[in-house]
């Protein structure tokens, strides 16, 4: 690592690279998650994929880190197939987890040191250093000692994302970054994917439900409903959408008159 | 429960030919075959990882403790009563016939060749094994694992290869723990029962005329199958662990159980071999 980038936890050496999505379908069993969702996110681009719970966002995310494997179509991560387990030797990609993932017999530190150590970036000097800046970005230097089961749920959320920035990763993958975070940090974590951009061309693909970090933040934004691809522009279009499908998802009129559940009697 | 092809991790969206004979195969001798294949499948790319062994010094050791130093006490305390009730058995039946000045070999011979191996065997997949396959198999199921690939650290590498180098080391101690307890075992109740009253010069005397270290390096031959056997079943069970919390529960009893039922069946095929 040059000294030059001691500083910054994202020495930024290593190309951004883009993703393409093409046509992918994904079943499990006989329920089908994903119909046919294509699109490309450029290198540097943050793209943002927004849609209601269970429409498949997760389930696309894990795809790119071949974590899933398509039933149809195809997805490339720097041309590369992304279900192609070598992909991930030639690509550092970082998935930030929903729930965390983190390692529950590690501490937080450690959790943090893992990547370095296993594929050996550096003595243990070098990675404590890494390490602790990480964590620093995110305040989390009072926890480094904890256990995951120690943490509260938003302290794993940032847990998470530090494990995620200490990879330095080309390819930043966050699946709801600032769900259970207060709006300090959600704000906090906005700036710092916007950051990580604009200094080191990450990479980013961002699942969120939060409205204010998709317009804030969004290159481009992607809205997925029924395992399609219902909305994709820059998030300038968002704001006089003309389909009514993405208006309601985006503003939904809380009517107590006409509610949107049915037959609810006591 | 049908066959659940579409579980392998290779699976795409159209099954292979041999998938689609595999399918059609009754479901148990399918969970069998499947079973052995995805074992020595885990074990092949566990094999890669070897030169990489150095480097997790710490994790070895650490697992030689768990695998070894704590099954040690219940080893001991299990041997000694199998020792012991082997002289008594022996002792009782022989009385009549007047075979009792034989009972150091009979007891030396099957602690060494058999019970040893087996009783380790047995004590490490329910002591160790269980443990294994729970937290693999949790590890799995809150993405711990999924998380690991994604930062292209193989698990096999970090979470197999230490294990397995940590038995192999292991085992051979654990028999010999077992072997030395259980034949001491069997000199005291030779010596303290009345129907029985061998002294333990003539019962180790015996011991050694009609035993020789091939005995005890048969007995460690089959304790290192087993031991790699255990070991690798319950990882691969644990890592193949899908679904909620409530799978874990289940791949723990499904790791106990085949790893039981390995033992015994290669227990057969292994002394066969070794004749
Ligand atoms: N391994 C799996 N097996 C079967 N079904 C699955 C699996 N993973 C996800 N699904 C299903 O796929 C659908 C999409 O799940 P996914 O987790 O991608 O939703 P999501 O868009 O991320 O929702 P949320 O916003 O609530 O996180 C869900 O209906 C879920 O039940
Ligand atoms: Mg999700």
């Amino acid at each position: 690592m040059p000294a030059a980038n001691s500083t910054s936890p994202l020495p930024g050496a290593a190309p951004a690279v883009g993703v393409t999505v093409e046509s992918l379908s994904k079943r499990f069993g006989t329920f089908e998650v994903l119909r046919g969702v294509s699109f490309a996110v450029q290198p540097g681009e943050i793209f943002v994929l927004m849609g209601p719970s269970g429409s498949g966002k997760s389930v696309l995310l894990k795809h790119l880190v071949g974590l899933e494997s398509p039933s149809a179509g195809q997805t490339t991560v720097a041309g590369l197939d992304a279900s192609d387990p070598t992909t991930r030797e030639r690509v550092r990609m970082a998935l930030v987890f929903q729930a965390g993932a983190l390692f529950n017999s590690l501490s937080v530190y450690d959790n943090l040191a893992l990547y370095p150590r296993e594929h050996r970036l550096g003595d243990e000097a070098a990675i404590r250093d890494r390490v602790m800046r990480a964590l620093q970005i995110l305040s989390l230097e009072n926890a480094a000692h904890k256990f995951p089961a120690e943490l509260s749920g938003g302290m794993k959320k940032r847990v998470a994302i530090a494990r995620a920035l200490v990879m330095e990763p080309q390819l930043l993958l966050y699946d709801e970054p600032t769900s259970e975070l207060d709006p300090v940090m959600s704000a906090t974590i906005t700036e710092i994917i916007a950051t990580l951009r604009q200094r080191y061309q990450v990479t980013s693909i961002v699942v969120s439900h939060d409205r204010d970090l998709a317009l804030a933040i969004a290159d481009r934004i992607g809205i997925l409903m029924g395992g399609e691809l219902i909305f994709l522009g820059p998030s300038a279009d968002l704001r006089n959408p003309t389909d009514p499908r993405v208006a309601d998802f985006l503003n939904p009129r809380i009517d107590l008159e006409h509610p949107r559940f049915k037959h609810l009697e006591t | 429960m049908p066959n659940t092809l579409s579980a392998s991790p290779a699976s795409r969206g159209t099954p292979s030919v041999t998938d689609r004979l595999l399918t059609w195969l009754p479901t148990p001798v399918f969970q069998v075959l499947h079973g052995t294949g995805s074992t020595l499948l885990l074990l092949g790319r566990t094999l890669r990882h070897v030169p990489s062994l150095p480097r997790q010094f710490g994790r070895f050791i650490e697992q030689c403790h768990l695998i070894g130093y704590t099954t040690m006490p219940i080893v001991g305390i299990l041997s000694f009563f199998i020792g012991s009730v082997l002289a008594l058995q022996s002792g009782h039946a022989g009385e009549n016939v007047g075979y009792k000045q034989f009972i150091g070999a009979l007891v030396g011979l099957t602690m060494a060749r058999e019970l040893g191996p087996v009783m380790a065997a047995v004590l490490l997949a329910g002591r160790v094994g269980s443990a294994i396959a729970a937290e693999l198999a949790s590890m799995k199921v809150y993405q711990e694992v999924d998380a690991l690939e994604t930062m292209n650290i193989p698990p096999e590498r970090m979470l197999v290869l230490p294990r397995l180098a940590a038995v192999l080391t292991m085992m051979p101690v654990l028999t010999i723990m077992a072997d030395l307890v259980g034949w001491f075992g069997g000199a005291i109740v030779s010596k303290y029962t009345h129907f029985i009253s061998i002294e333990p010069a003539s019962y180790f005397a015996n011991l050694r005329q009609y035993m020789d270290f091939s005995d005890v390096l048969n007995g460690l031959i089959k304790a290192e199958v087993f031991g790699v056997t255990v070991v690798l079943v319950c990882c691969n069970i644990g890592l193949n662990t899908r679904g909620g919390p409530r799978e874990i529960g289940a791949s723990v009893t499904r790791a106990v159980v085949t790893s039981l039922i390995l033992i015994l069946v290669l227990d057969f095929f292994v002394t066969k071999a070794l004749m």
